[in-house]
């Protein structure tokens, strides 16, 4: 018997290039970027960044909610809502009980916490507040979409910084092919905005100064973004049956570690975990047109993403698109994958390839067609969606267009 | 008239509970008001800050309404002050 085919019937996203999925992908095509001033936070070396603007959480939740949830999970939740609302799902108590929600976070609730050290180291209060814990633990977004659609599947939280969504994406695709599960909910989110976070990040010097150039010469380091996106994965033979809007097919995923460096990528294991994707969802290399790449604009980053991309397809490297849309929505760390993969599904379903903005001059280092700075209409049969952590642990994930 | 222990208590629950201060009485329980162990756990904390004093854990957990801690209060708060006279 051959497994089953999964389906991307939902998509939900919330991060600074749009509030919901369709402000989103009119941002991504048009090329803007959502970067600019980082405010509230003091002096930084580098001063902008991809922030949520304008965000009041009692526009989403009652006091009480917006009590028990830090941002990073709040921001779970309203792409989970999203998502959801946009599959369609009529909820039945079996469906409940095979339902499960798997999501990603890097940092977990640091704004909650950053506050709460500023009190007891600095404010010199004695007592601490109660739903620090609670606000804090990186699996609170994944409960509380649990609890809000009463899901009783499978549930839990992965943490593998910047690949920590699509380590989570791929988990429930497997558990959902395998038939673990009938229905998940998956994907990411990062509220990573505080004062000592932001004064960590500057203390590594990789991020940029300026705005993020990925694959242009002039890139000078990464861009912190924020948010959160979720899909709603199901058997695309379920789908079909009642009748879904399905945007494409999560078609096959690879992980693996590069046991190499805690902070510098490596071009054998980005190039293996594109390999192992493609493997596991019997994609052909050369039906492979566009990866949406990791693509940080850290000088290391992306040479070597180039470099791994040419080893692995050979001459078809030339006849594959590549954009970073880090360059307009930011990194959005354990968010990141969920995001990328909210625009991947996206270019496949309109037939509409998300550019790297902000991009200036060719690095030979990175010699790819990397879709500078304008959208381009392109049918696309298989796209990857590329995450290398810090700490060398790799998730890829191969999406289909899906062909009714 | 300054404000009362009890109308401090009530205006503790209603803000930490986002309830209208109206829907809390003296005799009023946790179970009544729809307040469960963890919201109890933020009350106490809340109480605390208010009155700037320390409820221990097991008079915390023995908390069944507005009765209970305006008691508790009044103990603790006399403890404070220490013997009078």
């Amino acid at each position: 018997m051959s497994p089953r085919r999964v389906a991307v019937t939902g998509i939900g996203v919330f991060c600074a290039s749009g509030k919901n999925r369709r402000r989103f992908w009119e941002a991504l095509t048009s090329g803007r970027s959502a970067i600019g001033p980082i405010e509230g936070f003091g002096e930084l070396r580098f001063p902008n960044g991809a922030q949520i603007r304008d965000y009041c959480p009692l526009d989403q939740f009652s006091e009480k909610e917006a009590d028990f949830l830090d941002p990073f999970a709040q921001y779970a939740l309203i792409a989970a809502r999203e998502a959801v609302a946009a599959a369609g799902i009529q909820w039945t108590a079996q469906l409940r009980r095979q339902t499960g929600v798997i999501t990603g976070s890097c940092v977990g609730g640091k704004l909650t916490e950053d506050r709460a050290f500023r009190e007891l180291y600095e404010e010199k209060k004695t007592r601490f507040h109660p739903m620090i814990i609670p606000r804090t633990m990186a699996n609170a977004g994944a409960s509380a979409i649990t609890m809000e659609f009463g899901l009783t599947g499978a549930s839990f939280t992965i943490s593998t910084a910047c690949s920590s969504a699509n380590h989570s994406l791929a988990q429930a695709f497997w558990l959902v092919r395998q038939g673990s599960l009938e229905m998940a909910i998956a994907g990411g989110s990062e509220a990573p905005f505080t004062t000592a976070h932001l004064k960590a990040w500057e203390a590594l010097r990789v991020m940029s100064p300026d705005t993020c150039r990925p694959f242009s010469k002039d890139r000078r380091g990464m861009i912190l973004g924020e948010g959160a996106a979720m899909l709603v994965l199901e058997p695309l033979a379920a789908a079909k049956a009642r009748g879904a809007t399905v945007y494409a097919e999560l078609a096959g995923a690879g992980m693996n570690a590069d046991a190499h460096h805690i902070t510098q990528p490596s071009v054998e294991g980005a190039a293996r975990a594109m390999e192992l994707a493609l493997a596991d969802g019997g994609v052909p290399a050369d039906a492979v047109g566009y990866i949406n790449a990791h693509g940080t604009g850290t000088p290391a980053n992306d040479p070597v993403e180039s470099k791994a991309i040419r080893r692995l397809f050979g001459a078809h490297a030339d006849r594959i698109a590549v954009s970073s849309t880090k360059s307009m929505h930011g990194h959005g760390l354990g968010a990141a994958g969920a995001i990328e993969a909210a625009a991947t599904v996206s270019a496949l379903d309109t037939g509409v390839l998300p550019p790297t903005a902000n991009y200036t001059t060719p690095d030979p280092e990175c010699d790819l067609d990397v879709i500078p700075n304008e959208a381009r209409r392109a049918e696309i049969e298989y796209a990857l969606s590329n995450s290398f952590a810090f700490g060398g642990l790799n998730a890829v994930l191969a999406f289909r267009r899906y062909n009714p | 008239m300054p404000e009362s222990i009890l109308e401090r208590v009530i205006r503790v629950i209603a803000s930490a509970q986002h309830m209208p201060p109206e829907e809390i009485h003296p005799g009023s329980t946790f179970e009544e008001l729809g307040i469960d162990s963890l919201d109890g756990i933020n009350i106490v904390f809340a109480l605390e800050n208010e009155f700037d004093v320390n409820i221990p854990d097991e008079a915390a957990k023995s908390i069944r309404g507005v009765g209970d801690i305006v008691q508790g209060i009044d103990k603790l708060l006399a403890e404070k002050q220490g013997p009078s006279g």
